[in-house]
């Protein structure tokens, strides 16, 4: 069998995700072809050898519609052959580019495989066109869906989490993404975006908030309490999880994932094929994994796909080095870190989308090259990157320096 | 603030006059830009104290538009600063335009470019009534973009699709027209009504705010899911495309500014223009442009190459011998410009035919409404057609447009000269033949000239002028004022066979026929020149200009050559076209087709029978290489042409290719084009190209010691 390669990974910086953000005046097909011209550049790579372009995006409509994958690959530049999907797992869709890209390599039906993801909430809104889960009654009466940010709460009050719990873990992701900001973690893949006379429109992440406090984060207002209250969602919660009294709405916009725009990409394939265009492997795709797990409560993910990816490697957690939870909200990280007993000082060493912003398909794409980018930095050999999934699910993806 | 007078008066009104010291007209520089946002600061300043502002010009025109003397010297390394410019000019727009008090523009002049845009800029527009005014955005004639927010404003004031016209063809309008568009809030008759007009819509309007700033406020024309209908955006980038060829970059960022922008807020939209304006305005098409259509255009038009110190002429009467087309067409721009026109032919009928296709050309203008009857009276009144050399008396210049045989021009020039008014020059619209030698038919070789009309002359712009040998500075001087009178433009050029641009054509056309020689395809031919911006492939040239005269002037060339005791180099193109015009007789389309066939009411299409008779299996030569070829073997022509001495300087050829025969335009013309390559680089690629394809390619002597010393053609 083929082992699956990572040669290469890229991403933009995450731009505010609003029409004052810098990332707003990129069109999401520009910002995707932008890495995909860079990566041609930087590995001097014929991209007639590239074999598919798989590409995450959770909002395929509007500008970002019509297989954004192939359209960017023409608008690059690469050669027609390059065919391109667009890929839908929720948040968890860059991971799964990343992760089916792996299963095609060690099939052996392909070679060489590009994979990432691509966002532009600014100008694409999520929820901006109304999903079957959340708007056909039926479906809303059998399957008690609530919003994500509900789920957060629930899993928060579930867990015991209090608002400073959650407000810490933010402001740790605030001051670890600082640090490796400043200290140039993020170099290694990020991609500046210019314009097409080469002007620089962002050369780094423009959410990070360096000067963020406990004191700060402490005078937001809940942001789905209303949704809840009101809105009536707790109820639908609450008929899943009668244990509970009450949902106890501590997240806000501090300490939930930024609104942002973005790309990432990756270049995977075969040693043989590394060998024959002088790509370097980076690291090997060790094992993934995809799950379901209940779905009103829905961002309880992480943890089991974890589990069944260390499974399938024969390993334990305590073999992993260095872990990526996506932090679409402190409870989601805080239930992993608590469920799989893991070191605190694993989890995000680099902060993460509370700070940075969650691209929702281009985020897991990033994740991996900040894991990868880490791992190297450290001198470590294992990593796991998660995410939590909308509609009840999980995904994993096990790297390995070589 | 020297260039912007800020006076406020009793009721609050700030009225700012722009007068820019010691120029003719506003234009956008430095000067400008640094009174403008100082101003727009002291405005904020004075805010509670003021009800309104209200921007007018004390020049004759309002606003001239951009700097474009900065523009072409701004180089692609200067990118970041130009951005950073534009973005601050548009900083300071905006912030007036967000100043909370209405902000009103009294047009009381042209204002164009970035004129019109401070206009735009403002809460509402007020003009003078009167059509000589011109307002709009004509910057994508000179492969630019309105980059003060122009585009931005435009798109958001009359929706994608209405806007765009304005935009993509710069097309200009009158204040009359701007009103009924929504661009101008309404016109007065003087300037008085003009500010009175500006203070009420102040005092009216208190607390004025652009549309665009309002809550609520949706773009014009916008669906639920895009900025204009999909038809219009799906079709129009399209043809688009079809009408430039891709050879354009100025209209393809102005659509893709103004969509992208349709999609965004005002601010975004605004950068994204911004981006657009500074990848043109460094890239070379748009310095091409300038060159040729500002500066080399401005020079002649205000007679750079007209010989100083001669007053002068006006023409009043005017006689063309020979009613053919080409007669018959000068004797109708003459009598639209109220010049009486003596037309002579050989009889009554053919001098009255010539006058004929006056009033076809008349009665399609009344047909579309452009044209009064009494209008159309008087032009032909001024035609008056006669067999009668005695009729030509008192002319004060007599053009012969009779065939292109020596004998036949000697004879009617010698029968018309003497007709002239005192002091009055005589004219061939020779084509090809030298005029020194046509001269020698005349009493007064001083007085003698070549004025060579283009067909069909009531649409192509140019003149060729040529001066033959004894040609005299004041006989030159006379004929560019004819020019001028007529409305066209002229080129000067000395005397040679073929001058300027019937020599650079020829290659064109031969350099087609070579190619199918070698055995490429037709169909590649034809449109690996379309695709560099040629109007019409050299085939279909050839067959619409007739392969049997061509043969016969190079017949009478070689002739003449060999009396001179010199032969003519051998030019592969000539077998294919003797081989079309005699061996297949297919000679063109008036001898019943030639590489095309003319079917009865259809379309024509290539004749079927090229690839057995061209094609030969296994040739393949790169369209880059076609392509090349095309522009090449013209601007090489041109070099050789300047190296003989028969063009003086590059304004002429590059004009004259342009205007005359059809080089595509974004070049800058022939010279202009080689300029833009860089003298090196042409040279090289002129020596690959003459190893694969020819001697004809090699670089002339001019071009390598230009090359050399680091020059440029100008």
């Amino acid at each position: 069998m083929n082992e699956a390669f990572i040669f290469d990974t890229l991403r933009t910086p995450r731009g505010k995700g609003r029409p004052d953000g810098r990332l707003h005046e990129v069109n999401p097909v520009d910002l995707l072809a932008g890495l995909m011209q860079a990566l041609q550049k930087r590995q001097s790579l014929d991209t007639a050898e590239v074999e598919d372009a798989l590409i995450g995006c959770v909002m395929p409509v509007g500008e970002q519609s019509g297989c954004i994958a192939k359209t960017a690959a023409l608008r690059a530049g690469w050669d027609w052959q390059v065919p391109g999907v667009q890929l839908d797992r929720y948040c968890g869709s860059g991971i799964e580019a990343v992760n089916i890209a792996a299963a095609k390599i060690r099939s052996g039906w392909e070679s060489l495989i590009v994979a990432g993801g691509v966002e532009s909430m600014s100008r694409v809104a999520m929820g901006g066109t109304p999903g079957p889960r959340d708007t056909k009654p039926e479906m809303v009466f059998q399957l008690k869906p609530v919003p994500t940010g509900v789920a957060a709460d629930l899993l928060a009050t579930l867990d015991g989490h209090s608002r400073e719990d959650v407000d810490a873990y933010a402001l740790r992701s605030q001051q670890r993404a600082a640090r490796a900001r400043a200290n140039g973690y993020f170099a290694k893949s990020l991609v500046p975006v210019t314009d097409t006379n080469g002007i620089t429109l962002l050369d780094e992440d423009e959410l990070i908030r360096a000067d963020s406090s406990m004191e700060k984060l402490g005078t937001l207002k809940p942001s789905f309490q209303a949704m809840g209250e009101i809105g009536g969602f707790d109820v639908l919660a609450l008929m899943k999880y009668p244990q509970l009294e009450r949902i106890r709405h501590v997240h806000t916009g501090g300490n939930s994932s930024g609104i942002v725009d973005g790309a990432s990409l990756l270049l995977l394939g075969t040693e043989d094929k590394g060998r024959e265009l002088g790509l370097t492997p980076r690291a090997r795709i060790v094992s993934v994994a995809a799950v379901g797990t209940e779905p009103t409560l829905m961002l309880a993910g992480p943890a089991p796909a974890s589990r069944l990816a260390l499974k399938k490697a024969g390993l334990s957690i305590d073999d992993i080095d260095l872990i990526e939870v996506n932090e679409a909200f402190s409870s989601v990280v805080l239930r992993f870190i608590s469920e799989m007993k893991v070191d605190p000082e694993k989890v995000n060493v680099n902060g993460g989308a509370i700070a940075m912003g969650h691209p929702l398909g281009a985020t897991g794409g990033m994740l991996i090259g900040t894991l990868l980018d880490e791992l190297e930095r450290r001198q470590l050999r294992r990593g796991l990157v998660t995410a939590c999934v909308a509609g009840g699910m999980g995904i994993a993806t096990i790297i390995e320096r070589v | 603030m020297s260039s912007i007078q800020y006076h406020q008066d009793i009721d609050g009104i700030v009225t700012l006059t722009i007068d820019m010291p010691g120029q003719s007209a506003n234009t956008m520089n430095t000067v400008f830009r640094a009174d403008y946002a100082a101003t727009v600061e002291r405005l904020q300043a004075d805010c509670d104290k003021i009800t309104g502002v209200i921007i007018t010009s004390a020049k004759k025109t309002f606003f001239a538009g951009g700097d474009l003397n900065s523009l072409l010297a701004v180089q692609p390394s200067e990118k970041a600063a130009l951005f950073e410019r534009a973005q601050s000019m548009k900083a300071t727009m905006r912030q007036l335009e967000r100043l909370g008090k209405p902000v009103v523009a009294a047009i009381n002049g042209s204002a164009l470019g970035g004129g019109f845009e401070l206009c735009l800029a403002c809460h509402a527009r007020f003009a003078l009534n009167d059509p000589s005014i011109a307002l709009g955005l004509p910057e994508v004639g000179l492969g630019l973009l309105p980059g003060g927010g122009g585009i931005v404003r435009m798109v958001r004031l009359l929706g994608l699709e209405s806007a765009m016209p304005y935009l993509l063809e710069g097309t200009t309008f009158s204040p009359d027209k701007a009103k009924t568009l929504g661009l101008v809030n309404d016109t007065a008759t003087d300037a008085e009504e003009l500010m009175r007009l500006a203070r009420e819509w102040i005092k009216a309007n208190p607390e004025a705010c652009q549309p665009w700033d309002r809550k609520g406020w949706r773009l014009p024309g916008a669906t639920e899911l895009a900025p204009a209908s999909l038809p219009f955006l799906r079709t129009a980038p399209v043809q688009l495309m079809k009408k430039t060829r891709g050879c354009y970059p100025a209209p393809m960022a102005i659509f893709s500014a103004a969509v992208e922008g349709a999609v965004v807020d005002f601010d975004t939209a605004s950068t994204i223009e911004s981006r657009h304006f500074v990848g043109l305005a460094t890239g070379p098409v748009a310095k091409n442009l300038i060159t040729t259509f500002f500066f080399q255009m401005n020079e002649i038009k205000s007679d750079k190459g007209r010989p100083t110190g001669v007053p002068t002429k006006r023409f009043s009467r005017v006689g063309v011998l020979g009613a053919g087309m080409m007669g018959a067409g000068i004797a109708h721009v003459n009598a639209m410009r109220g010049i009486t026109t003596v037309l002579k032919d050989v009889t009554p009928e053919q001098a009255a035919k010539g006058k004929s296709h006056s009033e076809k050309l008349l009665a399609k203008r009344i047909a579309r409404g452009s044209m009064t009857e009494a209008r159309r009276d008087e032009v032909l009144k001024a035609i008056v057609p006669t067999a009668e050399a005695a009729d030509l008396n008192s002319c004060e210049l007599i053009i012969e447009a009779v065939f292109e045989n020596r004998e036949l021009k000697a004879r009617v020039t010698a029968e018309a000269e003497p007709q002239l008014a005192q002091g009055g020059i005589f004219a061939s619209n020779t084509s090809t033949l030298p005029i020194t030698g046509l001269a020698q038919a005349s009493a007064n070789p001083e007085r003698f000239i070549g004025l060579h009309f283009f067909s069909p002359v009531d649409r192509m712009p140019l003149v060729e002028v040529i001066k033959g040998q004894k040609t005299s500075p004041e006989t030159l001087a006379n004929a560019l004022d004819y020019v001028k009178q007529i409305g066209k433009t002229p080129i000067v050029v000395n005397d040679s066979r073929g001058f300027f641009t019937s020599r650079v054509f020829g290659t064109f056309t031969k350099e087609g026929a070579a190619m199918l020689g070698e055995g490429v395809p037709a169909a590649l031919i034809e449109n690996a020149a379309l695709s560099v911006g040629m109007p019409v492939g050299p085939l279909a040239v050839m067959d619409e200009t007739s392969m049997a005269l061509s043969l016969s002037v190079k017949r009478q060339t070689e002739a003449d050559l060999a009396a001179e005791g010199k032969t003519m180099a051998h030019h592969p193109g000539w077998d294919v076209i003797k081989r079309m015009a005699e061996g297949l007789n297919r000679p063109g389309r008036a001898g019943g087709g030639g590489y095309y066939e003319y079917p009865e009411g259809e379309p024509k299409h290539l004749w079927s029978g090229l690839a057995a008779e061209f094609g030969k299996p296994g040739v393949d030569v790169p369209l880059e290489d076609l392509r090349d070829r095309i522009l090449y073997i013209q601007a090489i022509e041109a070099i050789r042409i300047m190296q003989e001495g028969v063009i003086e300087c590059a304004r002429d050829a590059n004009i004259g290719s342009v205007l005359g025969i059809g080089f595509p335009r974004w070049t800058g013309g022939v010279l202009q084009y080689v300029n833009m390559v860089g003298l090196p680089a042409f040279a090289q690629r002129a020596t690959e190209l003459a190893q694969r394809y020819g001697e004809r390619f090699a670089p002339p002597a001019l071009l390598l010691e230009m090359a050399q010393r680091g020059e440029r053609f100008a």
